[in-house]
């Protein structure tokens, strides 16, 4: 009996490229000889530069469209805060600011970004929230922490006056391995606006 | 020289130790910059992807790698299991793609052509009798203890057979028990996995790793250099869990990739590859009789037990089984069951959560039996225990957990609380010991003319705050801030220190970075002595000075003292060697933990309300990080008990459930209240320091176990407690 290897990475195929009609929608504007491309191949290939505004400025960086936001900050940027650690996104790791919006960078392709206000979790160095995760300890190995701190940062904006019950139901797209939650609560209290009492 | 006494300064004496300062790399951590081992991207580095084996067993008949090869972006393509190769284990790297990104690697392995002849494939772990049939067991051990001996004419194992049931027939009350636990993996988030880099034939490796000091044998035997040409870097690590104790097949390939394109190379597992390879914990189910008398004290226990720890076909050893209570007559088998899957490594507490689990609940289900309450029925059993803390200490501890879990005012009797809607709640309790000696480490410190203070030692920081004790221990013998000691770790070029497993790293660095600052004190005293013209004896440390004991008028502050030491800066390596008696650690603790649940019976689902910890460690250094330590393990105990699991597809072997969005863990909704509660009487706290690491991961399983089964009045056997699980048990009772 022969078999052949089965689709590993069918979640994520849309990255790949193998769907290519929806990498070549995004492509076509910004990545014209990309897009020339014949269309049996199975990725489209090629380079082109575009340019993210990452942290208040604009940078200038290549990518194809598989490119996803996530590689780019992290091998292209140098801003590896933001973490691979899940293809689907469920582990929230890879957590930034799209226009003030929580988005995983390793679902989203950095030519979707384009034009849009991208904040990763350096940019918080002055905030209340890494010093709040801090003061309560809110971090063990700390791999999981820089999504954690970008999403209590953006659940916090959205809910200044949180309360403790709400910051326990609003915070459930992270995980942490090392169990840092309820050092993670004590942190997202500290900083809400009534100190968790709403 | 008069020879240093090595000590801890009492608790009123402390400036530093039983304080809280913040993590000196929190910051770094918190705010991305910390470069984990994922992160370190070295100039034209290749990155690579590796195909997993896509089936459980099978016989790789060819593989071509030609189409890879042509892609472009593709550089190398390095087969690492060749045809003909037998493959026992789903996600079994086959071949590694280097390439340009991460992207070409990935669809470097998609044109990868494997052909796989499929064969047998076994992975049931928890039918024992189905496992015999098939010739898919081991025998791990066995164990049998008995307060009467056989005669000399008398057949031993007859003998056995007979006591056993003769002490089951006259006891009082007898249990018959069926618990477990089943296979979950490590899933550190950082995957495993290096980027490495040669300089002409010294190897650079930054690995994610638990053990920087030695590692680099690992790299050198498989690469056929030596250990002197291997340098390991990890300054953060994003998980190990026990896992990340040796480089891996996958960063030696890292290593022979770079060798032969001569460029650096990034290899790290996939998630799916994280949790198939990456490490996992063995199962373990129980068939348990124990008999008690009239007051529930448990005079024999008869168990077997298996599980199964993937193709090696091991389990749960049975010296912890049964774990903590130990009744002295005792038989106990455990069996292995060979299953395709990745051998298991060490994971947090090797063996002891899974003997806690398949072990306590049959005293809760005793104490359910005599219809009176389970904390009794532990306090009674403590007469008969082996275990690493005295009887004293657990009675101590458990009616403190008592009282802060409200046992008086919350507890019922086994399934005849209160229901409110379809929800009941209940209380359940586990106890838990373990050694947590001090390994080896060596502290190389510096105290420069200008007062600045350095330290150089092979350590890690796995997640426990290593920088922070390693600087509080500094600063607590000279007197100082801790932000004015540098703290260097994370590198194998440095003095060596022990692996972090076992609980072993607080104690190992507290004694090395002790004795080396108390060491070099003892130089900086001599030199302020002749000063002051005093015998060094009679000087001593108070914050920022060093002064004639209680003058504070014949004193040096700690810069001017420091300007008496020269050009060249003291510099003192001091060294500890594990299991050498030592007056600064210890080893040896107990803990209690209690859980209070919610059950809805309609729906099966479990929720957490509150988990009172009681934990005691010897000495402890910084409150803050050890309860940090213990809600952690509290954590990584719920998501063993009600939501992760290993789910293999019983035909095809295949690990159904190996992504994060399938592989459940708790999330932060999930956990209900936790209350830590360190131990630290005077007796404790002279004994010195105890690692802390793994007791609080052993308790829960049983805790929520128990408390399930007071909630419900029905035992859930096996772990985790999923609401599929709770429905069928109680439909089952219901009958």
């Amino acid at each position: 009996m022969k078999k052949t290897p089965s689709e590993h990475y069918s979640r994520r195929a849309f990255l790949k490229g193998s769907s290519a009609a929806a990498a070549t929608s995004l492509a076509t504007n910004a990545a014209d000889s990309v897009a020339q491309q014949s269309a049996t191949d199975r990725v489209i290939r090629g380079e082109t530069a575009i340019k993210l505004d990452v942290n208040g400025s604009l940078r200038e960086v290549k990518v194809e469209p598989r490119t996803t936001l996530l590689d780019v900050l992290r091998y292209q940027l140098d801003l590896t805060g933001a973490k691979p650690v899940s293809l689907d996104g469920s582990s929230g790791a890879s957590t930034v600011l799209i226009d003030g919006k929580p988005i995983m960078a390793s679902t989203t392709l950095a030519l979707s970004a384009r034009g849009k206000k991208i904040e990763t979790v350096e940019s918080l160095v002055g905030d209340e929230v890494p010093r709040a995760f801090v003061e309560q300890d809110a971090e063990q190995c700390g791999f999981c922490t820089p999504g954690f701190v970008v999403a209590v940062r953006a659940f916090l904006n959205q809910n200044p006056n949180a309360t403790e019950q709400q910051i326990r139901l609003g915070l459930n797209g992270n995980i942490c391995r090392c169990g840092t939650y309820a050092n993670v609560i004590q942190a997202a209290v500290s900083i809400a606006k009534g100190g968790g009492n709403g | 020289m008069a020879e240093v006494k090595y000590s801890w300064p009492s608790r009123d004496k402390s400036y530093v130790l039983g304080t809280s300062p913040n993590r000196l790399d929190g910051m770094a951590k918190a705010t991305g910059t910390a470069k984990y081992t994922y992160d370190v991207n070295l100039p034209n580095q290749l990155v690579v992807v590796a195909l997993g084996c896509p089936h459980a067993h099978c016989r790789i008949k060819a593989i071509n790698a030609s189409d890879a090869e042509s892609l472009p972006g593709v550089v190398k393509v390095l087969v690492l299991r060749p045809a003909e190769t037998e493959i026992r284990t789903q996600g079994e790297l086959i071949a590694a793609v280097a390439a340009e990104s991460e992207a070409a690697a990935r669809e470097g392995v998609s044109a990868l052509k494997v052909d796989y002849e499929a064969l047998d494939v076994f992975v049931d772990d928890q039918d024992l009798e189905r496992a015999k049939e098939l010739e898919r067991t081991k025998r791990v051990g066995g164990k049998v203890e008995l307060i009467n001996e056989p005669g000399d004419d008398d057949d031993e194992e007859e003998f056995e057979n007979h006591e056993i049931e003769r002490l089951l027939k006259e006891s009082k009350y007898v249990i018959e028990g069926h618990y477990g636990i089943d296979v979950i993996t490590h899933c550190c988030l950082e995957p495993h996995g290096a980027t490495v880099q040669w300089i002409g034939s010294q190897l650079d490796a930054y690995l994610s790793t638990q053990n920087v000091s030695a590692t680099d044998d690992g790299f050198a035997d498989a690469l056929e250099i030596t250990a002197a040409d291997v340098d390991i870097h990890c300054e953060y690590v994003g998980g190990g869990f026990g896992s990340k104790f040796s480089p891996g097949y996958w960063s030696i390939a890292a290593a022979q990739i770079a060798k032969e394109t001569g460029r650096p190379v990034k290899f790290m597992l996939s998630r799916d590859q994280e949790l198939k390879i990456g490490g996992n914990r063995p199962s373990a189910f129980v068939k348990v009789r124990i008999g008690a008398d009239e007051n529930g004290v448990v005079q024999v226990w008869d168990s077997q037990h298996w599980g199964t720890t993937g193709y090696n076909g091991s389990t749960v050893t049975v010296n912890p089984v049964p774990y903590v209570f130990y009744p002295k007559n005792n038989r106990r088998i455990a069996t292995g069951i060979i299953t395709n899957n990745q051998p298991s490594v060490a994971w947090r507490a090797p063996n002891h959560p899974q003997a806690c689990a398949i072990t306590q609940p049959a005293y809760d289900d005793l104490a359910a039996r005599m219809g009176i309450s389970s904390l009794d029925v532990y306090l009674r059993n403590l007469r008969n225990i082996a275990a690493r803390q005295t009887a004293e200490v657990y009675a101590e501890e458990l009616k403190l957990a008592a009282k802060l879990i409200d046992w008086d005012g919350k507890w019922h009797p086994h399934g005849r609380g209160p229901k409110r809607g379809s929800v009941v709640e209940g209380l359940g309790i586990g106890i838990h010991t373990w050694g947590g000696v001090a390994n080896s480490s060596t502290c190389r410190l510096k105290v420069y003319p200008d007062g600045g203070v350095e330290t150089f030692c092979g350590t890690q920081d796995i997640g426990t705050g290593t920088r922070t004790v390693c600087a509080m221990v500094v600063a607590e013998t000279f007197g100082l801030p801790v932000e004015a000691v540098k703290v260097n770790i994370g590198h194998s070029t440095l003095p060596e220190s022990g692996a972090s497993g076992g609980s072993t790293t607080v104690g190992s660095v507290a004694e090395s970075h002790r004795r080396a600052s108390q060491d070099a004190l003892a130089e900086m005293k001599k030199l302020v002595a002749k000063k002051l013209d005093v015998s060094p004896d009679e000087l001593e440390v108070v914050t920022g000075r060093i002064q004639v004991s209680g003058k504070p008028d014949q004193s040096l502050g700690w810069k001017e003292a420091c300007g008496l030491i020269g050009i060249n800066p003291i510099q003192i390596t001091s060294s500890h060697k594990r299991g050498d008696k030592s007056p600064l650690s210890n080893e040896g603790v107990g803990g209690v933990q209690i859980a209070h649940v919610a059950v809805d019976t309609d729906t099966g689902v479990v929720k957490m309300k509150k988990l009172v910890a009681v934990q005691d460690m010897g000495l402890i250094i910084n409150p803050k990080l050890a309860k940090s330590q213990i809600y952690g393990a509290v954590i990584m105990g719920i998501a063993y008990s009600l939501f992760e699991q290993r789910i293999n597809d019983p035909a095809s072997g295949a690990f159904l459930n190996a992504e994060l969005g399938d592989y459940r863990l708790p999330r932060l909704g999930d956990i209900g209240e936790i209350v830590v509660e360190l131990y630290e009487p005077d007796d404790q706290r002279e004994r010195g320091v105890i690692g802390l690491g793994e007791p609080p991961v052993i308790s829960p399983g049983a805790a929520i176990s128990n408390a399930v089964c007071n909630a419900t009045g029905v035992r859930v056997p096996v772990l985790p407690l999923t609401p599929k699980r709770v429905l069928e048990s109680l439909q089952k009772a219901r009958g």
